[in-house]
């Protein structure tokens, strides 16, 4: 709950209304591509890598698609992905942290080595063992991949967090008073974590979509029809001097959303605090 | 008459290291007990003991009852039954005993709606806001209404013990555990709080296990009082035979001190 006396509610505003801006763009986009496109996404609809014109305002790719089409409908997967990731890892992770947290000397060593282990993997890595686990590449498995590769770096958090919240004298307090450890656990324990928690699960959304651009990029995130900035990059990989468009593109609306989440989990870290409320 | 606790032989002892040797002491019905000792002598442990809270790693030895209730070794739901029923406790620092980021109100309607359960009665939002409305007029709290959804950090240090205190009687304990309940509060507000504290305990009838550093502090709430020193009870008896007659050298000493930062004080003046 630390307050910085330099970050003036102006300076405050400003960057949260510019992260509103910047992932809100992309997630209309995204919205958007359930029901509208410029053209269908697999429509080969013009010349082979035409420069953006006013028919194809990103140009199209090496087989003649439209690029703005693919980077809408890549946007709904990198959110679907992202936010399905974070949920998974936020679920997974926020158990076994508070498990871990409240549990004997013997199981929270253990867990914390495992998480410590888990956490040495990179992320890339871990889902990339799931996904040849589930030996399919499907969309489901790029969100299941990922949210268990998240899912140590929330647990570690959660359970360092946890720790702090419980060695408070209202958590004793509330144990002298009789309340149960459930009761803890959801009335003061998750509340207390959660400002801390939601700012972490918020930078681990931005990781998650860069990761579900890398696994894309290998080939092993959500296949085709659906379009995925990761796999646009790679696709433009080998006319990236002749055409570079197609992996500016893709590229800076990777930048564009990552920042933005970036930024929001800032402004979600000052909303969450009550000293600040209503400043 | 039975007494209300039963400290008896109590020690208190992690894997090398005794924290606390073989203390025994009691507290009647509606009796007000202090406990007097510099940090480290062992008397914030023996409240925790009694609470059934010590850490893991110290290990107690001897016997606690607490209304006829074993609570050394007794299972986490015989204690968590007791707690909440039968004792009660405020803690020293009032900003971190209260959840920073629950309102006041809610914080005591928690303890308040646990007591309503056990009693059988009605838990409706209406009763349970007025059960929580009465607690913060009788620890004198004004415009209970503001209180009610405000957050710790908003209220005074003496608002946030009264809110602490109005929480400990929530539950309407016979015994109230204030572990220097002052120690953290400037002296005026110590002076109100310990003129609360004494009022509610006579109005409730509820016994008082009063912790503290402070010899005048503990002079004015304590019918008896026990002094500590390196877990040891080095001398217990009624408050003003303690004060004025100490019968111990570390007591005297204590007194002593006591009187001449009183009289320094007085001097200034």
């Amino acid at each position: 709950m630390s307050s910085d006396p330099h970050h003036t509610p102006k300076r405050k505003n400003i960057t949260f209304w510019l992260s509103l801006v910047l992932v809100g763009g992309i997630a209309l986009a995204g919205v958007l591509s359930f029901f509208w496109t410029p053209y269908a996404l697999s429509d080969m609809v013009g010349g082979r890598l035409e420069a953006p014109n006013a028919t194809h305002w990103a140009g199209t790719d090496r087989l003649g698609r439209d690029v703005f089409t693919q980077l809408m409908v890549g946007a709904r997967i990198a959110l679907i992905v992202g936010l399905g990731a974070v949920a998974i890892g936020a679920a997974i992770g926020v158990t076994t942290g508070i498990l871990a947290a409240f549990a004997t000397r013997f199981l929270d060593d253990a867990l914390a080595a495992f998480f410590d282990i888990l956490i040495a993997f990179p992320t890339l890595l871990v889902a990339m063992l799931v996904v040849a686990a589930r030996e399919e590449s499907s969309l489901d498995t790029a969100i299941l991949a990922l949210g268990i590769g998240l899912s140590p770096i929330v647990g570690r958090i959660t359970r360092i967090l946890t720790k702090q919240v419980l060695g408070q004298d209202y958590i004793t307090a509330a144990r002298v008073s009789g309340t149960s450890w459930l009761s803890i656990v959801f009335w003061h324990i998750l509340p207390n974590i959660v400002p801390f928690l939601a700012v972490n699960l918020a930078l681990q959304f931005g990781l998650a979509v860069m990761a579900e651009a890398s696994l894309s990029y290998l080939g092993l995130g959500a296949p085709p029809p659906n379009a995925s900035w990761g796999r646009m990059l790679q696709e433009a990989q080998g006319t990236v001097y002749t055409a570079p468009w197609g992996a500016i593109f893709p590229g800076l609306a990777l930048f564009v959303l990552v920042i933005g989440i970036n930024l929001m989990a800032d402004g979600l870290r000052d909303s969450f605090d009550p000293s600040k409320r209503g400043v | 008459m039975s007494n209300l606790l039963t400290v008896n032989n109590l020690t208190l002892a992690t894997a090398d290291k005794v924290l606390v040797e073989v203390l025994s002491f009691s507290i009647a019905h509606g009796e007000r007990f202090g406990l007097i000792g510099e940090s480290g002598s062992g008397k914030s442990l023996t409240s925790l003991a009694i609470l059934g809270l010590l850490p893991p790693a110290i290990r107690p030895m001897g016997s606690i009852t607490l209304e006829g209730e074993e609570i050394v070794g007794a299972p986490e739901r015989l204690l968590g039954g007791l707690r909440g029923s039968v004792v009660a406790s405020v803690f020293q620092e009032p900003l971190t005993a209260l959840d920073p980021l629950m309102p006041l109100g809610r914080q005591i309607a928690g303890p308040v709606r646990r007591r309503l359960q056990r009693e059988g009665r009605d838990r409706d939002r209406a009763t349970v806001k007025g059960e929580v409305h009465d607690l913060l007029d009788q620890v004198r709290l004004p415009d209970p209404k503001r209180l009610y959804g405000s957050y710790p950090h908003e209220v005074s240090g003496g608002q946030r013990q009264r809110v602490a205190i109005a929480m400990g009687l929530a539950c309407q304990p016979r015994l109230l555990i204030a572990d220097e309940p002052t120690t953290a509060l400037d002296v005026t507000t110590q002076v109100e709080i310990i003129r609360l504290i004494n009022t509610l305990v006579e109005e409730l009838d509820i016994a008082l296990l009063f912790i503290s550093h402070d010899l005048a502090v503990v002079g004015q709430v304590a019918e008896r009082v026990m002094v500590m020193r390196h877990g040891r009870a080095i001398e217990t008896g009624d408050t003003q035979q303690v004060l004025t007659r100490p019968q111990d050298d570390y007591t005297r000493n204590l007194v002593t001190a006591a009187r001449r930062f009183d009289d320094a004080l007085e001097g200034q003046k």
